[in-house]
């Protein structure tokens, strides 16, 4: 089997695997959305304060799917273990 | 495709390596043109601004003290000076990461810009940490068992790292999504359904990201100066 063409597809797989990460994320994402809706329920006059505490959560949370698309892009697009050939 | 940062025009030869114009440099000038123009217009109008404002005045007034009451907030009363520092960053984040909007490239897509802003953010944490704690700072680091040192230098060093691949991932993600999307639509669709995208990838994301940046870099520096 060409080597080039073996470890390019080997990549294309682990790409596609990277994008599991964002599991964790959406989990993370989801339980701080639920947690924020009660807060707002039991004290509707602190929406404001709740909503921005609830974004940064969500976005430092956000940051691990985002390493994960990282890999994958480098993988797909800036392949660097071919040049190793 | 092609998402990465294409050298434009040949700017000049030093000790045999070649200098471009990248896509990066060029977006880069364009936002730091955009925030110098202003902060000259305001400058040369601040000698006509009276007691009571109104118009222009009255925005460069609210912004300021928006970000001042910000940063006071989150650093606590003795670090508001700081404020200024955080409004030309968060500003440059912003007007960056909207500049895809008007058909650059974001600066912030290009690892190096984001890699700079966070390392400017981690000299920040550090020097107003030693600053404000003097030679607690380095007791801090055995918090709470001496065992702890590796970790707590791992923790040090992440904080940066994470920084600036948050913002860079952000926006590369926003640039390769939508190359995507316009490239798959034939022309006729282009002007109405990539319009959501944007809304949500550039607006939304830019402003959440340029935010969220300000906002840790904020928390960072408060933690190690022990300030509120």
């Amino acid at each position: 089997m060409d080597p080039k063409a073996f470890i390019l597809g080997c990549s294309a797989l682990a790409a596609g695997v990277c994008t599991l990460s964002g599991l964790g994320s959406g989990l993370g994402q989801g339980i701080a959305a639920g947690k924020a809706a009660e807060a707002v329920g039991r004290q509707p006059e602190a929406r404001g304060a709740i909503m921005s505490t609830m974004l940064i959560g969500a976005a430092v949370a956000e940051t691990c799917s985002i390493y994960g698309l990282i890999i994958a892009l480098i993988l797909l697009m800036a392949n660097p273990l071919v040049a190793l050939l | 495709m092609d998402f990465t940062n294409k050298n434009l025009w040949l700017l000049f030869e030093w000790d045999g390596q070649p200098i471009y114009a990248t896509e990066t440099l060029i977006s880069t000038w364009v936002v730091m043109g955009i925030l110098i123009a202003l902060a000259i217009v305001v400058r040369l109008r601040v000698s006509s601004f009276k007691g009571v404002p109104k118009g222009f005045q009255n925005i460069i007034e609210t912004l300021v003290e928006l970000m001042s009451g910000f940063a006071k907030d989150n650093m606590g009363a003795e670090l508001e000076g700081l404020g200024g520092y955080f409004f030309s960053i968060f500003g440059f984040i912003l007007l960056s990461n909207y500049s895809g909007l008007f058909g650059l490239r974001p600066p912030t897509a290009d690892l190096a810009t984001s890699a700079a802003l966070a390392l400017m953010s981690f000299f920040m944490i550090h020097a107003v940490g030693l600053y404000k704690r003097r030679g607690k700072y380095f007791k801090d680091l055995l918090d709470p068992l001496p065992l702890f040192l590796p970790l707590n230098i791992i923790s040090e060093v992440s904080k940066p790292i994470s920084l600036a691949f948050r913002l860079f991932g952000n926006m590369l993600c926003g640039v390769i999504i939508m190359g995507l999307i316009y490239g798959m639509l034939p022309m006729a669709l282009r002007i109405l359904i990539p319009d959501i995208l944007h809304v949500y990838f550039d607006i939304f994301v830019g402003a959440l990201q340029a935010f969220i940046f300000t906002v840790l870099s904020m928390t960072f520096i408060a933690q190690k100066a022990g300030t509120r």
